[in-house]
């Protein structure tokens, strides 16, 4: 039997406001445990929650991105359950009224098909505090006691929940990364699923082939990256197909990714279904943001990276697949518009940011000392034939460790290319004077052996001759 | 006979100590000689703070003698029931979840009244987190009625409104949910106002129901509850429903009269229930307010009757989320013993820190929100408030104050309606309206009856109206001129 | 007519344990006051807006500027137990909710 999977993503976005949501505590990653609480984050009897503009501004900045509608009257609503890392045992959360309705995201596919996903909604919450298993091996299921940290308890949380439009882990993947990029575009967030300011959960389900109907979802928890995302859908869709095939019926439940294991497990859940018992927020009065308010925020919104991709194929002429590469790295993208800016060719200038550039960045981990400006000075160099690529990619190795520019480090480490037609032409005289039973071979239509006459050419110029124009040199004379 | 200088209203005691004929530290050491005399038979209170208090009063003479400007708050004694947050100062909500509880800051509510130069002199006992109307709920002691000290002081502010009454406090804060101020205030024979909701910052008040609570004064005279009322009251940036509006003078026009106010009684609130003591006081009080001018009507609040029952399904919903945080975790009692997991020690320290009063309230709350009740109790409630809301905007359009009783009954006798929550419950029918509207509303004495038990009248006005209130209120105590006292205290020390 | 209320999964809800005895008498006492409670059902409210808060207000907000935290024994100054410088609790088992 073939069976469709019908994925949705719920996504957890953790806002880098400078206050938290509902209290000013400093909003900081890593402080020591409980030196960024307060008597409201901490839940004590008697606070009162206050909503953060700026994370409003911005949960409104990503709902326009993600062309939501804003809704012009939205409440807070309290879910209620207990849990120690819970200060209140319950959480300020959106329920009927979310700030963001519907919307969605365009993705692109390896094999450069584009599909649209949906956004059923986009809502405001708040973070809880962090446990910590102790007394075991540090997993939860062998602990004698937890820990409590509240440094996290209070932080802006925008939910992003997809619609199930999604089929395959591929799709999933591609809408995290390009969500992703959406969101570091607006700088909103460090959208670093490392440090959990991203987290996402995936919905999962199966059905007949051409079937209308939804099957029985499960979900997925615990993914910590991309990659991570891909391997637990397909392990799960795997799941999934051998339980059906064999007649048997998929639990509802919450399953939990385990890395190390590459597979899910049931979190033994108790049975009771979870009763929220969602009530509107008394403490928080409505939001009716101002559409003025909402305009200025849209007339904020940066170039989205679909935007920018267009831009890049469209205006600048290079390939999708490039773009794409381009655009998804923040930091790579603003190394390639900027040596664009310094007058480099794009294309050639895409090539070398999202290829040699790009090895650097990622084994560095930064961009090291290189500037846009390194980057524009080999195109030319190149376009100019003053170096090869083998010497440019030396010559860059050279920059990014030393910021030194490219043409100093060319003449210090000796990698001028010779292109001077004179000198050159000279040595191919030579080189057709010393090889004349290839030559005949040439003449005889062995056009193949002209690479060896190159390789000559080479040698006697010390591998400082353009390749390129040896060879025209030397064509000229044998076909003259 | 000299008065002594706890039983003088705030007012005259600001005059005293403006005029350098009493100090601070006289006025709290005379608050503490009363509280001395009585409270082993009141039992308001369930923190003194007297080395506190007597820091301040000497820091306050220190300043008062250099002439500088004197707020009327400054020096005044002064008691805070047991659900406002004091830094540094245990603060229980009457409950066992809360007993070794230190808040690490000040309520708003406190901190105005303590930057004005109000002198804590405890926190009072209370229904255990504000829930009741007898006292008798409080998880450590029942306070006693000062007038009679067999029966009840009325709740959930027993303490604070017992504690005015005898003269251990000269003001007191208290919070009026469904009528935890006006009640006592009835029973205990003093002024209770419950100001609009939203006038008084919420911030450090222990939530109950979060948009019923409202913090409420007790005093002995109308002046000295709008002398409290102009410094407790405005806008705070912690609390978002605080309103921002302007406060106006509620000193300056107490003196207006009621020439020509337009008083609307409230029909059915001489109904069945309420006792015949009360229905002859609060009667005679109105003719008293007709004597002096004002002409009086009938009103209907056509939904009055389904008031009590929407208050029991909004406060008990609000309660069980607000309540949801004692759990162990972070403060307060953490039950003993080993257990098997957090969530077992979560339903053990419940189960033991909560009073059965509060279990009830959360059960019910809980219930009424789960799954597939919400439409039809917390959701059909707040559409009956509506309804309440729209029947006093009517009631207004033709009135500019309401009048009935406050309460159906004098002080009941300790443990005669502990048994029965209905019957309990029935104690808040002419309170809970105002709590569902926001309006303001206040009590104050309209006599005694047969018994000696103090009776109330309440006057009710339209929002933000407290000037009106306030006028209306302070003309008929003037007219009534009652100067009450209850027997436990002439003589005392 | 009196409501029958599962006063074992409500008190499972709201995280209470409850004795047999406060079973059986919250079961009586709650079927009561819900009867009482449940009148609200009587009113015609079908085109009534519900009331969230007495005296509305919208678009309250705060700026997004840091106030001082509490210190981090002021924080953990009521902790039932501590560990260093967390809040400690007996293990936190596999769900929430």
């Amino acid at each position: 039997m073939a069976y469709e999977a019908v994925i949705g993503l719920e996504c957890h976005v953790e806002l880098s406001t400078a206050t938290k949501m509902f209290c000013a505590c400093a909003n900081v990653f890593g402080a020591p445990p409980n030196t960024q609480t307060c008597p409201v984050c901490l839940g004590h009897p008697g606070t009162l929650p206050v909503p953060n503009r700026e994370a409003i501004a911005r949960i409104i900045k990503i709902g326009l991105a993600l062309d939501s509608a804003i809704a012009p009257h939205s409440l807070f609503h309290r879910k209620n359950y207990f849990y120690p890392d819970m200060p209140k045992n319950y959480q300020i959360s959106q329920y009927d009224l979310p700030i963001c309705v519907g919307g969605h995201l365009d993705i692109e596919l390896a094999d450069g098909s584009a599909k649209r996903v949906g956004i059923t909604r986009v809502h405001m919450e708040e973070d809880t505090g962090k446990s910590t298993h102790g007394g075991g091996s540090g997993r939860i299921h062998d602990a004698t006691y937890a820990t409590l940290d509240f440094n996290r308890a209070g932080v802006p949380l925008v939910e992003c929940v997809s619609e199930p439009d999604m089929r395959t882990p591929e799709e999933a993947a591609a809408y995290l990364r390009e969500l992703r990029a959406t969101l570091e575009s607006l700088d909103v967030s460090d959208v670093k699923m490392e440090e959990g300011s991203l987290r996402c959960d995936a919905n999962v389900s199966l059905r007949p082939a051409g079937a209308e109907t939804l099957g029985t979802k499960v979900e997925i928890k615990n993914m910590n990256s991309i990659r991570s995302l891909e391997r637990a859908l397909a392990f799960e869709i795997e799941r999934q197909t051998k339980t059906l095939d064999a007649d048997d019926p998929i639990v509802q439940e919450t399953r939990h990714w385990d890395e190390d294991a590459g597979s899910t497990a049931s979190m033994r859940s108790k049975e009771e279904a979870f009763d929220y018992r969602y009530f509107p927020e008394p403490d928080i009065p409505a939001m009716e943001p101002d559409p003025a308010w909402v305009d200025e925020v849209r007339a904020s919104l940066p170039e989205l990276p679909r935007a920018r991709r267009d831009r890049y194929v469209d205006t600048l002429g290079l390939k999708p697949e490039v773009a794409r590469v381009l655009v998804a790295d923040r930091g790579a993208s603003a190394l390639f518009e900027d040596a664009v800016a310094l007058d480099a060719e794009p294309v050639a200038a895409a090539n070398w940011v999202t290829q040699d550039v790009a090895a650097l960045r990622n084994a560095a981990g930064d961009n090291g000392a290189l500037t846009p400006q390194h980057v524009a000075d080999v195109v030319t160099l190149i376009s100019a034939g003053a170096v090869s690529n083998a010497g440019a990619k030396q010559a860059l190795d050279a920059s990014f460790a030393s910021g030194e520019p490219v043409e100093a480090a060319i003449d210090r480490l000796g990698l001028r290319q010779v292109s001077d037609t004179g000198a050159l032409g000279a040595l191919a005289d030579e080189v057709l004077a010393e090889n004349p039973d290839v030559v005949q071979k040439f003449r005889d239509g062995k056009e193949g052996v002209i690479g060896f006459l190159v390789g000559q050419l080479m040698q006697k110029a010390a591998g400082a001759a353009n390749p390129k124009v040896a060879q025209e040199l030397l064509r000229e004379r044998l076909q003259g | 006979m000299s008065e002594a200088l706890c039983d003088l209203t705030g007012a005259e005691l600001s005059a005293r100590l403006g005029a350098g004929e009493a100090s601070a530290s006289e006025v709290l050491a005379s608050s503490h000689a009363r509280i001395d005399a009585v409270e082993d038979r009141v039992g308001a209170f369930l923190t003194r703070t007297d080395q506190l208090a007597s820091e301040r009063a000497e820091e306050l003479d220190v300043y008062l003698s250099t002439g500088a400007p004197q707020s009327p708050v400054a020096g005044i004694p002064v008691a805070l029931k047991d659900v406002f947050t004091t830094n540094g100062v245990r603060t229980t909500c009457g409950s066992r979840i809360l007993e070794t509880y230190v808040p690490p800051y000040d309520a708003t509510a406190w901190a105005r009244l303590a930057g004005a130069g109000a002198v804590l002199v405890g926190k009072t006992n209370c229904d255990e987190f504000a829930m009741g109307s007898s006292n008798e709920n409080s998880a450590y002691a029942p306070v006693h009625n000062p007038w009679a000290l067999d029966r009840v002081p009325g709740g959930s502010s027993g303490g604070s409104a017992a504690a005015v009454a005898a003269g251990e406090a000269v003001w007191a804060l208290g919070t009026d949910t469904g009528g935890s101020v006006r009640q006592p205030a009835s029973l205990c024979g003093v002024v209770g106002l419950k100001p609009t909701y939203g006038r008084i910052s919420r911030y450090g008040l222990i939530a109950f129901a979060s948009s019923l609570d409202t913090v409420g004064t007790f005093t002995r005279t109308v002046r000295d509850a709008a002398s409290m009322l102009q410094v407790l009251a405005g806008h705070d940036p912690r609390d978002a429903t605080s309103l921002d509006v302007a406060v106006p003078s509620y000193t300056d026009g107490l003196d207006g009269g009621v020439a020509g106010l337009r008083v609307g009684v409230v029909t059915d609130a001489f109904g069945e229930g309420v006792a015949p003591g009360v229905a002859t006081s609060v009667r005679a009080a109105i003719d008293r307010l007709a004597g002096r001018g004002a002409e009086i009507g009938e009103v209907a609040l056509p939904h009055a009757g389904y008031a009590l029952s929407a208050y029991y399904l909004i406060a008990p919903s609000e309660c069980s989320s607000n309540l949801a945080r004692y759990d162990g975790v972070r403060y307060g009692y953490r039950a003993p013993g080993e257990h098997a997991d957090s969530i077992e020690m979560m339903f053990a320290t419940r189960g033991q820190g909560f009073g059965p009063e509060v279990k009830r309230r959360i059960m019910l709350g809980t219930y009424a929100l789960s799954a597939g009740y919400y439409e039809a109790y917390y959701g059909q409630a707040q559409k009956v408030r509506t309804l309440v809301i729209r029947d006093y905007e009517a009631a207004f359009e033709r009135f500019d104050i309401l009048v009935s009783p406050t309460s159906p009954t004098t002080a009941f006798r300790i443990g005669e309606k502990a048994d029965d929550p209905m019957a309990m419950y029935l104690n808040d029918i002419f309170t809970i309206p105002a709590n569902l509207a926001g309006v303001p509303a206040i009590s104050i004495p309209s006599g005694l009856d047969d018994d000696g038990l103090p009776v109330g009248v309440q006057l009710t006005a339209p929002a933000l109206d407290e000037p009106t209130l306030f006028r209306a209120a302070h003309a008929l105590e003037s007219e009534l001129a009652l100067a009450l006292r209850p027997p436990l205290v002439l003589g005392a020390g | 007519m009196p409501v029958e209320i599962d006063i074992e999964h409500v008190a499972k809800l709201a995280r209470l344990d409850l004795s047999d005895e406060e079973i059986a008498r919250l079961r009586t006492q709650l079927a009561q006051i819900l009867e009482h409670a449940a009148r609200v059902g009587e009113v015609a409210a079908a085109d009534v807006a519900p009331t969230a808060s007495p005296i509305p207000r919208a678009n309250v907000y705060r700026d997004d500027v840091p106030e001082p935290c509490l210190p981090v024994d002021e924080a953990l100054r009521n902790a039932p137990e501590r560990d260093g410088d967390r809040f400690r609790v007996p293990r936190i088992a596999e769900t929430g909710a």
